[in-house]
């Protein structure tokens, strides 16, 4: 806690900084040549076409693809939320969250981590007892627990129905301003990136195609006309008609 | 302690099933019964009556009677202690060297390129039809039967063995990873506990193929055993013995099967879950 705190105060030095990030699968080039910086604390979404290569950048980021080229360096601690909850499906939610957990009081912060998703009291369930909306929060308790600098997030609310999704945002809204972590969110969904992030990157042919800065207060809604004009600019940029 | 973790799964199961089903499944429980007892009740009245000849097919109860007999004179428990062990021994040997092999196979490229090909031409082998060149090799004596049986396991629990590793969700793998687990760690985790129900599938399949193995090589020249016992008994004519065998033999397979399929409801309650939704 202390650490990223102070780490929080000292923004100078970002949480991740890659350069020249480059990926292809046979002759197909995925990956031409990213850079990428998110500083302490800083939300950045990215957002891209099906097959844009979100989430080979951020598997390569989480440190998962041995094949790429190019530098990443991540300043701290990062954890992983992927579109399924992938959790262990013989491990109870208690053991799934303390999942590779050291040091003091693992006890109170598996349990301080499941308290804070809503999910407390199931931490005797099994993976199969729980809904999709549920097991993807014990996902989210997982990563947290680690008090990661940075959280990557692959879609994490991709497989969920409409509403399941809108309560995770809010939920992540929320964590996010207990714990002030820097986060980079893979998404399509153009909505939610506009909700959740500060800045929002478009990841096309490869490359980053623009650095948008998400301009809104905090509390920011859908309603909100500076919102509505942020969405069509994104989703003209992405090549979907709005009209 | 043993008896509230006992009772914990009995509850939750009680609580998961609606209640009239279930007594619809026990009524229907006990119309399986039928057919079984009417069969058995037609076969001692065909014996009891002459039309079945004693020496072709004795009565159950004459059979019974014999088993009774044996047990108090402490005969069967002798030839079944034999039995046990050539069967235990077998087992652990070929289930041992099968656990090995298969986990080398299915981790390690190198093990899979260097043992699978042998193992699967091997398989093609029907392990049985070994005994004549097994008698060359080894002989007619214990290590004949201990053999056979150590075939018979080690193909089942071979290849359980590997496909349980084999077919692990990578992604599993990859998030125990983001979770800083090392490879021993994930070996432990994800790994083992993965496999886990296909261990037990390919345990099931080899004790069938050891009483299997046991039976076909307690024919050959021993001198204790259930086998032996079998054969003894043909020689002087005891056909209830001979019958009798045959259902130790059986109860041997039921009550085997029926002790792993509780220690495996037991090692893998977290399925439990799975079957519910």
């Amino acid at each position: 806690m202390a650490s990223r705190t102070a780490g929080h105060l000292n923004g100078a030095t970002p949480v991740l900084t890659a350069h020249e990030v480059r990926r292809a699968f046979g002759p197909t080039v995925v990956l031409a040549g990213v850079d990428l910086t998110i500083s302490r604390g800083e939300v950045v979404a990215l957002l891209g076409g099906s097959g844009s290569g979100k989430s080979t950048l951020l598997r390569i980021l989480a440190g998962l693809d041995g094949e790429a080229s190019g530098e990443t360096v991540v300043h701290g601690t990062a954890a992983v939320v992927f579109q399924e909850h992938r959790l262990l499906p013989w491990k109870r939610m208690a053991d799934n969250v303390g999942l590779g957990l050291s040091g003091t009081d693992t006890a109170g912060r598996i349990h301080r981590a499941l308290a804070e998703v809503g999910l407390a009291e199931r931490h005797r369930a099994w993976p199969a007892e729980l809904s999709g909306g549920q097991a993807q929060r014990v996902a989210v308790a997982r990563a947290l627990v680690r008090e990661p600098d940075l959280l990557l997030l692959d879609e994490p609310f991709g497989a969920l129905d409409a509403l399941t999704r809108l309560r995770m945002q809010v939920l992540l809204r929320r964590l996010r301003a207990e714990h002030g972590f820097a986060a980079l969110l893979v998404t399509h969904d153009v909505e939610e990136a506009l909700l959740l992030a500060d800045r929002i990157l478009l990841l096309d042919a490869g490359r980053i195609a623009a650095d948008l800065p998400v301009d809104l207060s905090p509390t920011r809604t859908p309603d909100d006309p500076a919102f509505g004009a942020l969405r069509r600019h994104l989703l003209d940029r992405l090549g979907v008609p709005t009209t | 302690m043993s008896r509230t973790t006992l009772a914990e799964p009995l509850t939750e199961v009680a609580a998961a099933a609606p209640v009239v089903p279930r007594r619809q499944r026990s009524a229907r429980r006990w119309r399986r019964l039928v057919s079984p007892v009417v069969l058995v009740l037609g076969w001692e009245l065909a014996a009891r009556t002459g039309l079945l000849a004693p020496e072709k097919l004795p009565a159950p109860s004459d059979v019974l009677a014999a088993g009774w007999r044996l047990a108090r004179d402490g005969t069967l428990a002798i030839h079944l202690l034999d039995s046990l062990t050539r069967a235990g021994a077998g087992l652990l040997i070929g289930g041992l060297l099968a656990l090995v092999l298969g986990t080398a196979a299915g981790l390690l490229r190198l093990g899979d390129d260097l043992v699978d090909p042998p193992v699967q031409m091997a398989r093609m082998l029907p392990h049985l039809g070994l005994v004549p060149l097994l008698i060359i090799w080894v002989g007619i004596g214990e290590p004949l039967k201990i053999s056979l049986v150590a075939l018979g396991a080690f193909f089942p629990i071979y290849f359980n063995t590997y496909a349980g590793i084999r077919d692990i969700d990578e992604r599993l793998v990859e998030a125990a990873r983001t979770c800083g687990l090392g490879q021993a760690a994930r070996l432990r985790h994800v790994v083992l506990p993965g496999a886990l129900p296909a261990l037990f599938l390919g345990l099931r399949l080899a004790i069938g193929a050891a009483w299997l193995s046991l039976v076909v090589g307690e024919q050959v020249n021993a001198q204790t055993g259930i086998g032996f016992l079998m054969m003894e008994a043909r020689e002087f004519s005891q056909t209830e013995v001979v019958v009798l065998g045959l259902l130790v033999y059986a109860l041997l397979g039921l009550i085997s099967d029926l002790a792993l399929r509780v220690l495996e409801r037991r090692m893998l309650t977290w399925r439990r879950g799975l079957r519910a939704t």
